[in-house]
């Protein structure tokens, strides 16, 4: 380690962003898909979102405790609660309290802290986080609930959240008529069962889904709303265009390839494009700095990767949605892509050897 | 968005940023050129790249303004002139207008307020004169590089004649935020850059030239156009306004499509690059036979109550130009020499100013990057921003692990150094900074190496020699006991016949 008290050289001055100002932005990207999830799931989805948060902020206080660090200076970074709100979304929205603070505990433990913290992890701590919770609690990480927007007759009442969050979905007597499949779980059941497309779907409203109004994850199911929330962040120049272009392009090639070959076995790349988790993923999780390469060619190359496996786990897989695996393998990949994909140095070939000089002939004055 | 054909082709210009630039308080006003001169003047023997002048002068000696103080000192260096009329006073160590202000020589002058110059001749055709004539008369006029870097222009006067060079670029570009005295030059002093720029062709037997300018600056541009408007070979060109582009490379990229290879040279591929100020002092010291005396400095930042550009005699303390423009000191958190990207901080304001001080700012602490370091994201924007195709954060990284050559392995001497990378981290991580770290830890790592080579090497030579007069010594031993025994066997054989 080197110490460095006051650098005399360097730019002495700066754009005004800042690690806090780039998390706030991303914060207000997802804010819209979660605040429709929260309306969409009602009370226990907000308990549940409000547990996973403050676990994770606390979690990496605790870490920063233990390790001796200054904790309100990293806390301030806002990257903590960041990992909770992306943990949070991902999760179904029913989930028991403990999911949440053992998804935030992981993502920020396992996931970050026992890297060295902020930008030392390998693997996106959100994701990290989900796939260990699907692993490791498949029941409650597949209870889906129905649409039941606060205040509607169907919605449980303020009470009856807090048993759902702190004793379990089962302590609410209605509680079998108040779940069910998201739409590739139900079509992954129904191909099992030999049911092929299109009857499948013959209950299926694209536009429904689209927006949202459909069973998934906590801030996952609005595609509309997280692709919006994306675009404005490349807009606003927090990601670039490289990875969601070419993770969502990918998916579309493939899945139509196979739609059109067979319609019955594979479904339309509509379908894939709806599920709000491949938005998400291409948008907020695939795009995390940390994780993913650091040139334009490299970010494409990963994107690429993680369309492919969505793809394949999605359609071969014994999951219906892949997602989370696609990243975490890619995220492994990233140090390798870093390595072979780096940007031509000026002067140089791309193997690092020095140009060889044009020699351009020109009659001297005489 | 999504330019399918960016792709595939590199653009012209990689990377690069477009910082604030804070020109408009200096680029309207005229070149202040009734500067007070100051009582004493602290000129450094050593303004340029390359070995100090040796003084030509002596404590007490008179000196008029333009007079020789000290000679250049072999190939690559320059001669330093007084630039008023006036009494050395003294000849020795001053701070330096460096960080460390480490002490440097320096002449003394007190000025008598004449400012008078020395006799000189001009010369009524400077064509007749040759080009090697043209190229002696530069370095005799002590003119070095103006943008900043400060290398003696003869010398790549001379490297023009001697490689092929089809292309004289001259930049024009002066990309760093807050400086405009270019821009100035060029707004004011057009027709005699281009003279210079004649001059320059004739000296490196080189046909055309291109100026380059930022587009930034449509009065220098139509100023120069105007100027160079009867001399066909001399192209005035648009560039665009993004740091770095007067970095040469970037600029002779730009504009003749070439690239230099790594290591090499812009000779290399027939190109060879001066800025205009540079420009203009080959016409003053040509035409007029004036060395090189004065140059002219912005003086900006926030802190500066009358921000504008003075022509300023060489070795005026910084202190005086700042009370002239009304620097409010406490207001001021960082004074830099240059410009804020690549300039340097100073200590204090106590400093000289030197043949390639382009700007002295005094900023506040709204414009200096005040927040705390914080740890790298891997955002990449510094890979983005690096006009030479780096990847900063890697190199940080390593370096902070100190693995110096494993920085190398990934281009860290490519680095120019040019501040983009700093610039837009959103951690601000002092990038900039943990590279020259490295560049002059490797290059004192290196000369520990030599230095160890060349101890053992006189190790190993002094053991060969004490073995060798050892074995000496034995043999002479040997031969000495050999003698005695022959001695002794022949006295028994002398004492058994006796």
């Amino acid at each position: 380690m080197i110490a460095i008290r006051k650098p005399n050289s360097g730019a002495h001055i700066g754009t005004n962003t800042t690690v806090q100002h780039i998390m706030w932005q991303v914060m207000l990207a997802i804010s819209p898909a979660t605040a429709f999830g929260l309306f969409c799931f009602g009370w226990p989805a907000l308990n549940l979102f409000i547990i996973t948060l403050l676990s994770a902020v606390l979690f990496e206080a605790f870490c920063l405790r233990l390790a001796g660090r200054l904790v309100k200076p990293v806390i301030m970074d806002g990257s903590a609660l960041l990992t909770g709100w992306l943990v949070a979304m991902t999760l179904p929205p029913w989930a028991p309290w403990w999911i949440g603070a053992a998804g935030a505990g992981i993502a920020i433990i396992l996931g970050k802290q026992v890297y060295g913290g902020l930008g030392q992890n390998l693997f996106n701590p959100a994701m990290l986080a989900r796939i260990a919770l699907l692993i490791s609690f498949p029941i409650e990480m597949t209870t889906w609930a129905n649409v039941a927007p606060v205040f509607s007759p169907q919605a449980p009442s303020f009470a009856e959240s807090w048993s759902i969050t702190f004793s379990g979905l089962n302590s609410v007597a209605s509680a079998d008529s108040m779940t069910g499949a998201t739409t590739l779980g139900f079509i992954k059941t129904e191909f099992s069962q030999k049911h092929w497309l299109p009857d499948i779907l013959k209950d299926y409203f694209f536009f429904l889904d689209f927006l949202g109004w459909t069973r998934g994850s906590l801030g996952e199911t609005s595609a509309l709303l997280l692709g919006l929330g994306g675009v404005w962040l490349i807009r606003q120049g927090v990601i670039k265009w490289h990875i969601p272009v070419s993770l969502l392009l990918t998916v579309t090639v493939l899945s139509s390839v196979f739609h059109l070959m067979d319609g019955q076995h594979y479904i339309s790349p509509l379908i894939h494009l709806n599920s709000g988790a491949l938005m998400c993923v291409a948008f907020f999780i695939a795009t995390d700095y940390v994780t993913s390469p650091n040139t334009p060619a490299g970010q494409l190359v990963f994107g690429m990767g993680c369309g492919l496996l969505i793809f394949v786990i999605r359609t071969w897989g014994s999951y219906p949605e892949g997602a989370g695996f696609a990243v975490l393998l890619m995220n492994a990949a990233t140090p390798l892509i870093d390595h072979y994909l780096r940007p031509r140095i000026y002067g140089r070939y791309r193997n690092g050897k020095p140009l060889k000089p044009k020699v351009i002939v020109q009659e001297r004055k005489s | 968005m999504l330019n399918l054909s960016r792709l595939f082709k590199e653009p012209r210009i990689r990377g690069g940023v477009h910082a604030e630039e804070h020109k408009a308080s200096t680029s309207g006003r005229p070149i202040v050129v009734d500067f007070p001169l100051p009582e004493k003047l602290y000129i450094p023997l050593q303004q340029h790249v390359g070995k100090a002048a040796e003084p030509a002068v002596r404590v007490g000696d008179r000196v008029l303004k333009g007079q020789l103080l000290a000679h250049s000192q072999g190939m690559v260096s320059a001669p330093v002139h007084a630039s008023s009329s006036g009494m050395i006073v003294d000849i020795d160590d001053y701070p330096a207008p460096h960080p460390s202000a480490l002490p440097i020589r320096t002449v003394v002058l007190e000025t008598d307020g004449e400012d008078q110059w020395i006799e000189y001749h001009p010369i009524d055709d400077p064509f007749q004169l040759t080009p090697e004539e043209i190229s002696l008369r530069v370095g005799a006029a002590g003119i070095v590089g103006l943008g900043g870097a400060a290398f003696p222009s003869a010398v790549k006067l001379n490297l023009g004649r001697e490689n092929k060079i089809h292309t004289l670029l001259i930049n024009g570009g002066e990309c760093e935020p807050y400086l405009t005295c270019d821009d100035r030059l060029m707004q004011e002093r057009a027709a005699g850059i281009i003279d210079g720029i004649r001059l320059m062709l004739h000296g490196m037997e080189t046909r055309q030239a291109i100026v380059g300018i930022e587009d930034n600056k449509p009065e220098a541009y139509a100023a120069m156009q105007d100027a160079a408007h009867a001399y066909p070979f001399i192209k005035v060109r648009q560039v665009p306004t993004r740091y770095p582009m007067g970095w040469d490379r970037q600029l002779i990229r730009y504009l003749t499509n070439l690239e230099v290879p790594a290591g090499g040279r812009s000779a290399d591929v027939g190109v060879i690059m001066h800025n205009v100020g540079t420009a203009y002092s080959v016409h003053r010291a040509i035409r007029f036979s004036q060395p090189l005396v004065s140059r002219i400095v912005t003086v900006s930042g926030g802190a500066v109550a009358r921000p504008r550009n003075i022509e300023v005699p060489i070795g005026t303390l910084i202190s005086e130009l700042f009370a002239f423009c009304g620097v409010d000191q406490a207001a001021t958190k960082r004074i830099i020499m240059g410009g804020p990207m690549m300039g340097d901080a100073l200590p204090h304001s106590r400093l000289p100013v030197v043949k390639a001080s382009s700007g002295v700012l005094a900023l506040t602490q709204d414009e200096v990057r005040n927040t705390a370091e914080q740890p790298c994201i891997r955002c990449a924007q510094c890979v983005g921003a690096c006009p030479a195709g780096l990847l900063p954060l890697d190199m940080a990284n390593r370096i902070r692990n100190n693995q110096l050559d494993a920085a190398v392995d990934i281009g860290l001497k490519d680095c120019i150094s040019c501040g983009s990378c700093s610039y837009v981290c959103p951690s601000n991580i002092p990038l900039v900074h943990y590279f020259k770290y490295a560049t002059g830890e490797l290059a004192a790592r290196q000369q520990a190496q030599r230095k160890s080579e060349h101890t053992k090497r006189l190790m190993d030579e002094r053991n060969a020699r004490m073995a060798r007069i050892k074995k000496r010594q034995e043999e002479e031993e040997q031969a000495r006991l050999a003698a005695k025994a022959e001695r002794e066997r022949l006295q028994t054989e002398q004492g058994t016949l006796a």
